[in-house]
Formats: C-alpha cells, structure tokens, sequence
C-alpha cells in the first residue's frame, strides 16, 4: 500500500547556504508534489531603494545578490542611464563586460563546485573552488574587493584597467582555461557523473518555454535565450558570441552548459582585452533624473536579470523592481522536482544554481483554500494604504501621484 | 572548582575542534560564500580542526551572516536553542554586526545580537576569509584562557 508523506526540508539543511524551505509529498521514495517556500530572505531592499538617492542605491543594488553582484549593478545603471539619456564610453563598456564575464567564470565555478558536493562528489568542490580562487584574485585586482567589487557607477565605471592588470589577467585565464579543459572532460567522459545526473532532474523543451525557465536552465533544454545575444546591452554588440546550449534536458546537461559557457566568457574577456578602445571612463549624469520608466535587461551567471525603475524628477527613484534569474527558474524547479526520487532532491534544486538573497523579492500569498488572495493591484494597494494612515489620523488622499510617462 | 580528568580533556578536545554551523539570517550571499570559501583549499579552516555540520545539534559555533529578518528571527532562536553548552555565536559581516546596510529596511530585525548573544564581530562587507579565520583563532583563544582560570 502506498501511503503519503510530507516531509518539510528547511530553512537551515545542510545542502545549501541559505534559507529556503521545501515541501516535499512523497510516496514510497518518489517525489509526488513539491512546494517550494522562499521568503526567508526578503529584506525590503526594493523599498529601501526608493528612500534613497541614486547613487546610494548603486550600493544597495549590489547587495541583492553577493554573486552575481555585477549583473544587478549593470542592469541598475542601464536603467537609469537610458532615463538620464546619457550613452556611455565604449572603454567603460568593455570594462563592464570584463567584469561580467569574470562574475560568470566565478560563478559557474562555484556552482561546479557545490553540484560537485551535492552528489558527494567533494574532491570537485575542492578543485573547483581552488580554481575559483584565482577568479576572486583577479576581480579583487580590478574592483578592489572579491565579492562586491563596486565596478559600475551611473554613467560608466569607477577604475581602469591598466596594461599590467590586463597581463595578470590573461596569466589567470590561461590557467582557468587548462582547468576547464579537464572539467569539460570530466563532465563529458566520466562515466559515475553522467549516471548519476543524466535522467534527473528533466525538463522538455516545451516545459522550459512554458514554465519561463531562463539562462543555463533554459539552454541546457535546447532554448537558445540569452539576453547578450537577444539585446546586447554594454559592448556585447562587438563580441563574437555563441550560444551554448545542450539537449539533454537534465542536470546533466545543465552542468555541461556551465563548464563550456566557462570557455566562452574566457573567449569574450580575451576578446575584450585584445580590443579595450580608449575613452573617458565616466561620463557627467545629473543628479536628478527626468520623468520616465525603464525596463533594462542584463544576462546573469543564472539567466534572465531584469530591472524596472520609474523615475519622478527628483533625485530618487519613484519605484525600483528587481526580477532576479532564480525567480524565473523557481517555477520550473517544482516541475522537475515530481517524479524524482528523493535523494535526487538536493542536487535538483542545485542544478537551477539557486539564488535565495535574489529571489526574495516582493512575495504574493496566494492561499487558495480559503479562497482569500493577497494580490494588490497598484490602486487597490494606494487605496489601502491610504485607508491605513487616515485609521491612524494622517490623510494621505492629499498626496498626488504623478502621471506615468512611457520612454520608448 | 577542579576538574575532573575527564572534563578537562573534552574541554581540550572541544577547542581543538570546533564545529560550526552556517546560518544565513538573510546576508546578501557575499558572506556566506566567504565563509564557505574559507572551508576551502585556499584558507582551509579544517587545519584549526574546524568542521562544518549539517545539524545545529553537534556544533559548537554558530556562524550567523546577514541582517535577521523578521522571517528568519524564530529560526534563528531555534536553532540557538538546539545547540549544545558550551556554544558560541560569531556574527560575520557588516550586516550581521549590525544590519549593515540593511538597517532601517522594513523586514529588518537588525543584526544577530538583536535576537541571540554574539560573541564575536567581524565587520566587514564581505568579511575576506583571512578575517574569519582570524576571529575563529582569536575566539578560540579567548576560550582558553577563560578555562586556565578556572
Ligand atoms: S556584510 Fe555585505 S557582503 Fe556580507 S551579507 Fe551583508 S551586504 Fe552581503
């Protein structure tokens, strides 16, 4: 007889390094439904952008995300760089891609590293981590710290790069790119690897697109999106790029998409140095942002990094929304989690490189047993906040919001 | 108060190797990676006899980054409950010594110390793991010489 069991995993487990919490239904030891709670880590930073100027947001835009700190900071200053009409240099382009390549390299290391844990497997997470060392070296040498390197400002980029830093980097890529070589070859050609990640994990092409999966998740299912080839933001429109992708639909196919896209951002940062243009560094923005919204898109290390900032004409932002890669890819996790067995749990949610500190936005509660949902449209909520503060003898219906303005 | 043989060498046994939990109370990520980092090849914490565990059950040190958050503050307690005496709580990062630049945000609880006792800061946006190596030495130090004057 089948019986079901739930069990609940989190929010501190052993596996990962951030909060998050699973429901997990099984039967027998067979996965049957999975619930995925995340939220833990919702700090108000969204909110905490609004309070604040442009410039101080910068550093709070760094701090969604300790990994993938550049891509947020990029995709941040792309906004309100288009709201501001300004353009700027191509050398403080290229910077920016080096720096996004080289947040990549580290990335998809560390991930190699953790998948490599999550299936016991800690001889990888101790190679790759000692690769990924010398990633943090070379970022250290051009930003100053290892994780957030503070590399962008609104209207270029804060450091050079000198010819000796660009010869320190080509030593550190020469020696990731022999390193690499042997995880390709290990994730292609070791038997134990492929057994045990190939079949889990699955993810149809057509579920990829359905769920809105993004980034290596999206790619290892055979969807060629990547948003440096779709909108080639900063200098990504000069790169000879290739879009790596796999049919393998699985976790394994997922780690092949990283260790090659590894070789591929070392191409681009070579690329890069070889053509650095000369330029200012940074061009003047005014402190005070005309009206408008913006959509700005970048490519994480995880897919798909989109930010929304609607400026007022002063000097903060009327509304700052960030949709991080691992948002996207939550959805599709549950997908793939039904039908697996559970030991297979941990290295599933790895393989979606999962990002907490990013994911854990604004949260909507949608209780549907009681049939009562908690989603505010943009009146509603103005609506209820102004019914909260008159309760407290404050009239906030005085108070006029600005008409939007659509930039195109 | 002596103590007995036995004590004594669990005692010396328990600072020889600490064993630590990791819990993110809502960091940013930077830290946690440092601390992981500092588990390995490079810093290799596992020299100090240091250990990282899966449960709050066998640890000895809590190593807490990140701002609380009002969803992870019970947590938190909990998992401070569930260790064993003698433990001891290191706050890495700015934000846990004191919300960093979290503080003020409307989900923020605001550092460690605001919901269990901290034993020891290290300031620093991320903390570099040579850090976290130092203050887990300079703790363990501490520790010893509070038991030579017992
Ligand atoms: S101190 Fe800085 S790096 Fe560490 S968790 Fe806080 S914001 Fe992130």
């Amino acid at each position: 007889m089948n019986q079901r069991i739930t069990i609940p995993i989190g929010p501190q487990h052993p596996s990962l390094k951030e909060p998050g919490c699973f429901t997990i239904t099984l039967e027998g030891e067979k996965v049957v439904s999975a619930v995925v709670g995340v939220g833990y880590n919702h700090r108000g930073l969204e909110k905490a952008c609004e309070a604040r100027t442009y410039i101080q947001d910068m550093y709070l835009i760094e701090r969604v995300c300790g990994i993938c700190s550049h891509t947020h900071s990029t995709a941040f200053c792309q906004a309100v760089e288009a709201l501001a009409g300004v353009e700027i240099s191509r050398r403080a382009a290229y910077i920016r891609v080096i720096m996004a390549e080289l947040e990549r390299l580290h990335s998809h290391l560390l991930w190699l590293g953790v998948a490599g844990h999550e299936i016991g497997f800690d001889t990888l997470l101790m190679y790759s981590w000692r690769d990924r060392e010398k990633v943090l070296d070379a970022l250290a040498l051009l930003g100053g710290n290892r994780v957030n390197y503070g590399i962008n400002t609104i209207g270029g980029v804060r450091r050079d790069i000198s010819p000796s830093e660009c010869e320190q980097l080509r030593s550190m890529l020469d020696f990731i790119e022999e390193e690499d070589k042997y995880f390709i070859d290990l994730a292609l050609h070791e038997s134990t690897l492929a057994a045990r990640l190939g079949g889990i994990g699955r993810l149809s092409y057509e579920d990829a697109l359905r769920l809105g999966a993004v980034g290596p998740v999206a790619r290892a299912s055979g969807v060629p999106t990547d948003i440096r080839v779709i909108e080639k933001y900063a200098a990504y429109d000069e790169f000879p790029m290739e879009v790596i992708t796999d049919e393998h639909s699985d976790v394994f196919g997922r780690a092949v998409v990283r260790v090659k896209e590894i070789m591929e951002s070392i191409k681009l940062i070579r690329f890069a140095l070889d053509n650095l243009p000369d330029g200012e560094l940074k061009v003047n923005v005014p402190r005070r942002i005309p009206e408008g919204e913006v959509l700005s898109r970048t490519e994480a290390p995880r897919g798909e990094d989109i930010h929304y900032v609607r400026s007022n004409g002063t000097d903060k932002p009327d509304r700052v929304r960030v949709r991080a890669a691992s948002e996207a890819n939550w959805h599709s996790v549950a997908h793939m989690l039904e039908g697996d067995y559970l030991a297979d749990v941990p290295i599933i949610i790895a393989a979606i490189d999962p990002c907490y500190s990013c994911t854990d936005r604004a949260i909507v509660l949608d209780h549907r047993d009681t049939g009562c949902q908690q989603v505010l449209d943009w009146e509603a909520l103005r609506r209820y906040s102004v019914d909260f503060y008159r309760e407290r003898g404050f009239d906030a219906k005085s108070i006029k919001i600005p008409e939007r303005k659509i930039i195109r | 108060m002596t103590k007995t043989f036995m004590e004594r060498a669990v005692d010396w046994g328990r600072r020889k190797s600490p064993w630590i939990i990791h819990f993110n109370a809502g960091a940013c990520n930077g830290c946690d990676i440092e601390v992981v980092d500092a588990l390995t090849p490079r810093f290799d914490l596992e020299r100090l006899g240091m250990l990282q565990q899966g449960t709050p059950r066998h640890a000895d040190v809590l190593v807490c980054t990140g701002a609380v958050t009002l969803q992870t503050r019970d947590r938190l307690k909990q998992i401070y409950n569930q260790m064993p005496e003698p433990k001891f709580v290191i706050a890495v990062g700015s934000c846990a010594c004191s919300g960093g630049i979290f503080d003020g945000c409307y989900c923020i609880n605001g550092g460690v110390d605001s919901v269990v006792p901290v034993d020891a800061y290290l300031p620093g946006c991320a903390a570099r793991p040579e850090a976290i190596i130092d203050v887990v030495n300079k703790l363990l130090k501490k520790w010893e010489e509070k038991q030579k004057e017992e």
